[in-house]
């Protein structure tokens, strides 16, 4: 699919940045005529992925997380959060319902969310390096600018 | 973004303690949240306890934590946990999560 629009965003990975996160994903999706809905699914997906790497990727320091996000021609967004942090070992068991390595403070429902809310979901990761997930959403609606 | 980050008020009315909850309840607000709504529980050991989440205009899996913490709470003391006036985005992960089978959830009142 041709790209029509791009934009890369660099932040630490502390918990403040989840909004930014959300809200500057909203703003570059607005391009697109997508409805209340789809805006909110959007947002509910980044949330899940960028509170990933704070939480999983990096428990224990500040790290580096990027959010790219690109419109496709013709209707579709892509967004790709990717950290360096610690890796998953299994993405395999990862992405089931309820499973979590993180306690009563999670509920594993993260990469199931993401997967609900979105067409596909990749995930790339390797132990020691980091972990990149690519999200496409198609909208409903004819994308407005170009 | 401190302005987008979740607020709690409680009301209390015979047994039933409610927490109106407010603004963006994502992980950078969910800690402190729980913490208060525990506190709370264990201070006033309310029988029916209420999350009323009429101004919550969003919530990801860390509010679905914070809900099944509550839950638990209150399972523990023999009481009720209910989640009330849940807008449209917080329902949708709801919905997602199959915690309505466990959890008492209301749209409006
Ligand atoms: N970016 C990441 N880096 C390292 N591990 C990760 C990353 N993302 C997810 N994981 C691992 O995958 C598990 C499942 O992730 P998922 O988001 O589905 O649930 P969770 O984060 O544990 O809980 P929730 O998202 O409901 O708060 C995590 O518990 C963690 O072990
Ligand atoms: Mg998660």
């Amino acid at each position: 699919m041709k790209e029509q629009n791009c934009v890369k965003i660099e932040f630490p990975s502390r918990s403040v940045n989840e909004g930014f996160a959300r809200a500057a994903a909203a703003a570059f999706a607005s391009q697109l005529d997508m409805t209340l809905t789809e805006l909110g699914d959007l947002k509910t997906a980044v949330s899940e992925a960028v509170t990933n790497c704070i939480v999983h990727a990096y428990p224990d320091r500040l790290g580096p997380i990027t959010m790219k996000l690109r419109i496709l021609e013709p209707d579709t967004i892509e967004v790709q959060i990717k950290d360096r942090g610690r890796g998953i070992e299994d993405v395999e068991r990862a992405r089931e319902p309820l499973f979590t390595t993180g306690g009563e403070e999670r509920s594993g429902m993260g990469f199931t969310i993401m997967e609900s809310f979105t067409d596909t979901v990749k995930v790339r990761s390797r132990v020691g390096s980091g972990t990149t997930v690519t999200m496409r959403k198609k909208v409903s609606r004819r994308a407005a600018t170009r | 973004m401190g302005s987008e980050s979740v607020k709690v008020s409680t009301t209390q009315s015979g047994g039933r303690l409610t927490f109106h909850i407010a603004g963006e309840l994502d992980h950078h607000g969910a800690g402190a949240l729980m913490g208060r709504i525990e506190e709370r529980i264990e201070a006033l050991t309310p029988r029916d306890c209420v999350l009323d989440m009429r101004e919550l205009t969003f919530m990801d899996s860390s509010g679905i934590a914070v809900i099944m913490r509550a839950y638990r709470r209150m399972n523990a003391l023999g009481g009720r946990l209910f989640v009330e006036n849940v807008q449209s985005q917080p329902l949708r992960v709801l919905d997602a999560s199959g915690i309505d089978r466990m959890v008492n959830i209301s749209t409006s009142t």
